[in-house]
């Protein structure tokens, strides 16, 4: 285990989910420093504690949010130590989006109780608040730990109990090497360690990719459902949630804004996000809505796109369909068509002309035809992209700071082998690697690389 | 017939020497009872010091005034630096020793220390008194009264030797064990338990052909283990010799395998798995063809020869057998067989990290009674139980040794958090900090250290502190001074090191892989002029110098993870505080937290089965 009083701590403050707003809160000697690197506004080095301070926060030239910055300073605050809140906007996407930030610009993820750790060290917390908070830290991280369980989706936990025996094995022939360079022992060459730690290398970088992904089914599968304006979109988000959500009307351009509904099915969340048609218009508030339903389109993981059977040549759907590929070409989205209103009478004229299209659903969204095609198609999709089962998946920004410590310790490894620094040198990064895997699967105990070694190799004069 | 001492000191191992020397040294008076007064510090396996980790453990101990340097130096045949390929952190020291004069030189050093007395005798009882040592009893029926009492009994208490299928109580070959102590402690409420070492045979170097195994002389160019002038670097070195079992010997050895007290069920201790006998090994590892056998002169004299890597107690017959199947053993005679040896030892986790027990107040115990094995190991305890015994008696702060700070500081603190189930011997892998426990600088950790408590003299200290200041000067002075391309290109030619195109900070070029500070000083009149200004120090500051810029941004690294550490070692957690009332922690970490009482955060979360829940649970409630 390992406690760093001398780190910045992050974390959201408040409960995780929608609200109006949402508080993250750093707490260190740096807080102040580390929230100045990404806040424009006012400069937060020359400010006085207690304050209120609005700007944005700015990952490189992008802005994430808007935000208001309360400034503390030690030992005027909760922990005692230099604090900044930031209060930002109540989006998931967002805070999860400040707070990487912020752990790439220095800060790490606060543990369990860690400001309440801090606070009691640093003299903020008298007895009875102590008291009074230690079953409250005492479960929180045994609600932690069985978030971080149950969060270990798919093969993670045995993919990161794999690398780490695989770093094991590493730091062990590294040791056997180092303790027992005397005796008669075969050491693995340099080329086989760098194989190793390229292997692994891949394995971390993966499971860091993974994050984005891990927060995507965290908070639903972003499923779009797109098409030109009055072909029935928000009639069929109505039709899968079985309520009148959606503004529906006979007027094209009903739908200004998008509106996303979550909805489970096979136990998976998706969260199903309502655009605006997706056609030229003059109407500048439309106009917004639809660039929006754009960019929708390119971040979802599937696109149900929309056309009214009758109002398309099987040219003019060509076209289309052809258009939007080239839209969402280079994003994860996948696209499904669905033609809708097969419910008309004349469409049995047509039928026969859609057969010759891959992946196109047709559905009457109004009368509820065919709709469970519509979602076993859905799933078929997404399972689609993660039939592979090795592919695990990260969703605890500790698990994903774990990594990206790791990752950046098997870096140094890798260069140290490519520059040939002797193996006492390489294993100050292969223990840090394995200590920041130890924070998700538990430390190596030095007993279990002697034991690693003593087991593998005959040792003893 | 004898006045009470401050401090008696039970067994003349590598252990009860150290403590003996560091009490009477800080100005105890010490009684040191030993069975044999010819074998003060006996190498009671093989006949070397240091070696990987120990190396560094003994210069510590130099470093601390301890006498374990000094002797190996004087009774050294052969000096090797092993791992130089490697960091300056893995480069360890390591003799051949002359077992004969190692003693001898020992027995007059304890002469030449005042304050300490001597007793020929074996222990029986330890005297206790309200929960307080008060002396010892011995065998011939004499009481020798003491305010302290340090334990260090070696592989006596108990011991029992096997030979194939034959048993004989003993501490050592040929010398009897001492009983009844484990008794009386056991019945204090001490827990004890069995482990089991083993040694290979010696046999006649005479009877040996040398020319059908590989020679492993000693370095070029000798080192030593004291920072002290008191020793000179070795100058005429004995070789060693390499040579290797194959599968001949190895179905020679199966054959006694059924008379095998390791197989056949007669020793069910735990003996040490980097230390495996030879059965041990072949039984293990069946794949392996070959291992390899370190033959060891045991002195500069003598014909004897220790069979290092042969360790057995397979019946003599078929070590004999054996053993004849090895290159260039083919005609050997034995002196003696390998034996294994089961005794008594005390887990550690009894004592608090001063070595005193925690049930037995000034009772401090030091070497394998808390299961150690190696000289090294045992003598870095004997002189902290030492050193410790004569604190406790000033009413002073016990010395304790932090990770960070030394080897022995680990050891102890292994010892005493996490006890031991084999005997426990140090490796560097056991150092979080190893980068900062060199065997360069260990007069830099330590001297300070030793020279407050009185373990070293004023002139060990200035030495220290000139070689810091010195390193500290010289690395200014390359920070400042550059190099100029032309001559400086020249060596770096030489090299394969790319070259200079303008004046360079010679301490950018030193700090290249390959460059040395010699490699300065052939460029620069400057450089050679400042280097060589430390008088008999400037070999030691030039080296030293030169580590802490070619690694300085690992030194600094790790130093800066060390001190992260440090803030969990100075939340003191109070021997008084009473674990079973802390409801949130789990039930095994109140056991635990109970039985071990650690004295910081930091040390808590060491103990196995203390989870990072208990550490917040603890952090929150200790205000109180």
């Amino acid at each position: 285990m390992s406690i760093q009083l001398d780190s910045t701590i992050c974390a959201l403050a408040t409960p995780p989910g929608i609200g109006a707003i949402g508080v993250i809160r750093l707490s260190g000697t740096d807080a102040i420093t580390i929230c100045n690197k990404v806040f424009k506004g006012r400069d937060l080095a020359t400010v006085s504690g207690n304050t209120i301070h609005f700007g944005s926060i700015r990952d490189g030239e992008r802005v994430l949010d808007e935000v208001l910055v309360s400034v503390f300073k030690a030992p005027h605050s909760y922990t005692g130590e230099n604090s900044v809140e930031i209060s930002t906007h109540g989006s998931n996407y967002i805070q999860q989006q400040i707070i990487q930030l912020l752990i790439r610009v220095g800060a790490k993820a606060a543990g369990p109780g860690e400001y309440t750790q801090r606070a009691f060290l640093n003299g903020k917390l008298d007895l009875a608040e102590a008291e009074a908070v230690a079953d409250i830290i005492a479960s929180n991280s045994e609600a932690a730990h069985g978030i971080a369980i149950q969060q270990m989706r798919g093969g993670f936990s045995d993919d990161i109990k794999s690398l780490r025996q695989e770093l094991l094995d590493f730091a062990s022939l590294i040791e056997l090497e180092l303790d027992f360079g005397e005796e008669d022992v075969e050491f693995a060459d340099r080329t086989q360690l760098t194989n190793l730690v390229d292997k692994v290398l891949v394995t971390t970088s993966n499971l860091i990719i993974s994050f984005d992904k891990g927060n995507v089914i965290k908070n639903g599968i972003p499923v779009v459902i797109a098409g030109a304006p009055n072909t029935g979109k928000s009639t069929l988000l109505n039709a899968l949630l079985n309520e009148d959500r959606a503004i529906v009307s006979e007027i094209a351009g009903t739908t200004r804004d998008t509106i996303e509904e979550e909805l489970v099915i096979d136990g998976v969340a998706f969260r199903f996000i309502d655009t605006a048609g997706i056609r030229h218009t003059d109407d500048t508030i439309e106009a917004i809505g639809v660039k929006k339903a754009l960019e929708k389109v390119k971040s979802s993981a599937v696109v149900l796109y929309m056309f009214d059977v009758h109002e398309h040549s099987v040219g003019d759907l060509k076209n289309i369909m052809a258009k939007l590929l080239e839209d969402v070409q280079g994003t994860k989205a996948k696209v499904v068509w669905v033609g809708n209103k097969i419910d008309h009478e004349d469409f049995k004229a047509i039928a026969h002309e859609f057969e010759q299209f891959h992946n196109l659903v047709l559905v009457s969204a109004r009368e509820k035809q065919n709709l469970d095609t519509l979602i076993d198609k859905l799933v078929a999709e997404i399972n689609l992209d993660n039939t592979n089962l090795n592919q695990t998946i990260v969703t605890n920004t500790r698990h994903f700071e774990a990594l990206s410590e790791a990752n950046t310790a098997l870096q140094k490894v890798k260069e140290g082998l490519e520059l040939g620094i002797s193996g006492d040198l390489l294993a100050m990064d292969i223990r840090q690697a394995l200590n920041s895997l130890g924070s998700i699967t538990g430390d190596v105990d030095v007993e279990e690389l002697l034991g690693n070694i003593f087991g593998r190799f005959c040792i003893g004069k | 017939m004898h006045k009470k001492y401050d401090v008696i000191v039970v067994g003349g191992g590598h252990a009860g020497c150290e403590a003996a020397a560091a009490a009477a040294r800080l100005g105890s008076s010490v009684m040191l009872i030993t069975m044999d007064m010819e074998r003060f510090a006996q190498m009671s396996c093989n006949p070397a010091m240091g070696g990987v980790a120990k190396g560094q453990i003994v210069r510590e101990i130099d470093a601390l005034g301890g006498y374990s340097g000094i002797v190996s130096d004087r009774s050294a045949i052969q000096f090797r630096m092993l791992n130089k390929s490697k960091g300056p952190a893995m480069w360890s020291p390591r003799t051949q020793n002359d077992r004969r004069l190692f003693t001898s030189y020992w027995r007059d050093m304890l002469e030449a220390t005042p304050n300490l007395d001597f007793w020929q005798d074996v222990v029986t009882e330890i005297i206790v008194k309200s929960g307080k040592a008060g002396g010892v009893k011995t065998a011939l029926g004499i009481t020798i009264k003491a305010k302290s009492v340090v334990l260090t009994n070696g592989t006596f208490l108990n011991g029992l030797i096997h030979v194939g299928d034959k048993q004989f109580g003993g501490g050592r070959m040929a010398e009897r064990s001492s009983t009844g102590i484990t008794e009386q402690l056991i019945e204090l409420g001490f827990e004890s338990g069995r482990m089991k070492t083993g040694t290979p045979p010696r046999v006649d170097g005479r009877s040996l052909d040398y020319s059908r195994m590989a020679e492993q002389p000693g370095d070029i160019k000798a080192g030593k283990f004291s920072y002290s002038t008191a020793t000179k670097p070795l100058e005429n070195q004995r070789s060693c010799h390499i040579t290797y079992t194959n599968l001949e010997t190895h179905d020679l050895l199966r054959e006694g395998f059924d008379r095998s007290p390791m197989f056949n069920g007669t020793i069910q201790s735990t003996g040490p798995r980097y230390c495996p006998s030879v059965e041990d090994k072949i039984n293990r590892f069946a794949d392996k063809d070959r291992h390899q056998i370190f033959v060891e002169p045991e002195g500069r004299s003598t014909c004897e020869i220790y069979v290092n890597g042969f360790s057995t107690s397979l019946p003599e017959d078929v070590q004999v057998k054996a053993l004849r199947s090895v290159s260039g053993f083919e005609n050997v005679k034995f002196f003696r067989p390998g034996y294994a040896i089961e005794y008594d030892y005390f887990q550690p986790t009894q004592l608090s990290l001063s070595l005193e027990t925690k049930l037995i107040q000034n009772l401090f115990f030091a070497g394998q009674i808390n299961g150690t094995t190696g000289y090294e190991e045992a003598a870095a305890q004997g002189l902290m139980a030492g050193t410790n015994a004569h604190l406790k008696l000033k009413e002073k702060e016990a010395f304790v040794l932090k990770r960070d700070e030394a080897y022995i500081g680990v050891l102890i603190d292994d010892l005493v958090t996490k006890g031991t189930d084999e005997p426990y011997r140090m490796f560097t892998s056991r150092a979080e900090y190893r980068i900062l426990l060199r065997q360069d600088n260990a007069d830099i950790r330590l001297t300070p250290i030793g020279h407050k408590y009185g373990l070293v003299g004023d002139d060990r200290l200035k030495r220290a502190e000139e070689k810091l200041e010195g390193s500290n000067e010289l690395i200014s002075f390359y920070k400042k001074q550059s190099v100029e391309p032309e001559r400086m290109n020249i060596v770096l030619d030489k090299l394969g090191s790319a070259r200079i195109k303008q004046k360079t900070k010679a301490f950018n070029i030193l700090c290249r892989p390959t460059l040395q500070s010699m490699h300065l000083s052939d460029a620069s009149l400057e450089i050679k002029r400042q280097q060589n200004s430390f008088c008999d120090l400037s070999h030691e500051v030039i080296e030293q110098a030169e580590i802490n810029v070619k690694y300085h941004g690992y030194i600094e690294r790790e130093r800066l993870n060390a001190d992260k550490l440090k803030r969990l070692e100075n939340i003191v957690l109070h021997e008084e505080l009473d674990y079973s009332k802390l409801k949130s922690l789990s039930y095994e970490a109140k056991e635990k937290l109970s039985k071990i009482k650690p004295t910081s955060i930091s040390q808590a979360s060491r103990i196995s089965g203390v989870t990072p829940a208990d550490i917040s649970v603890l952090m929150v409630y200790l205000g109180r």
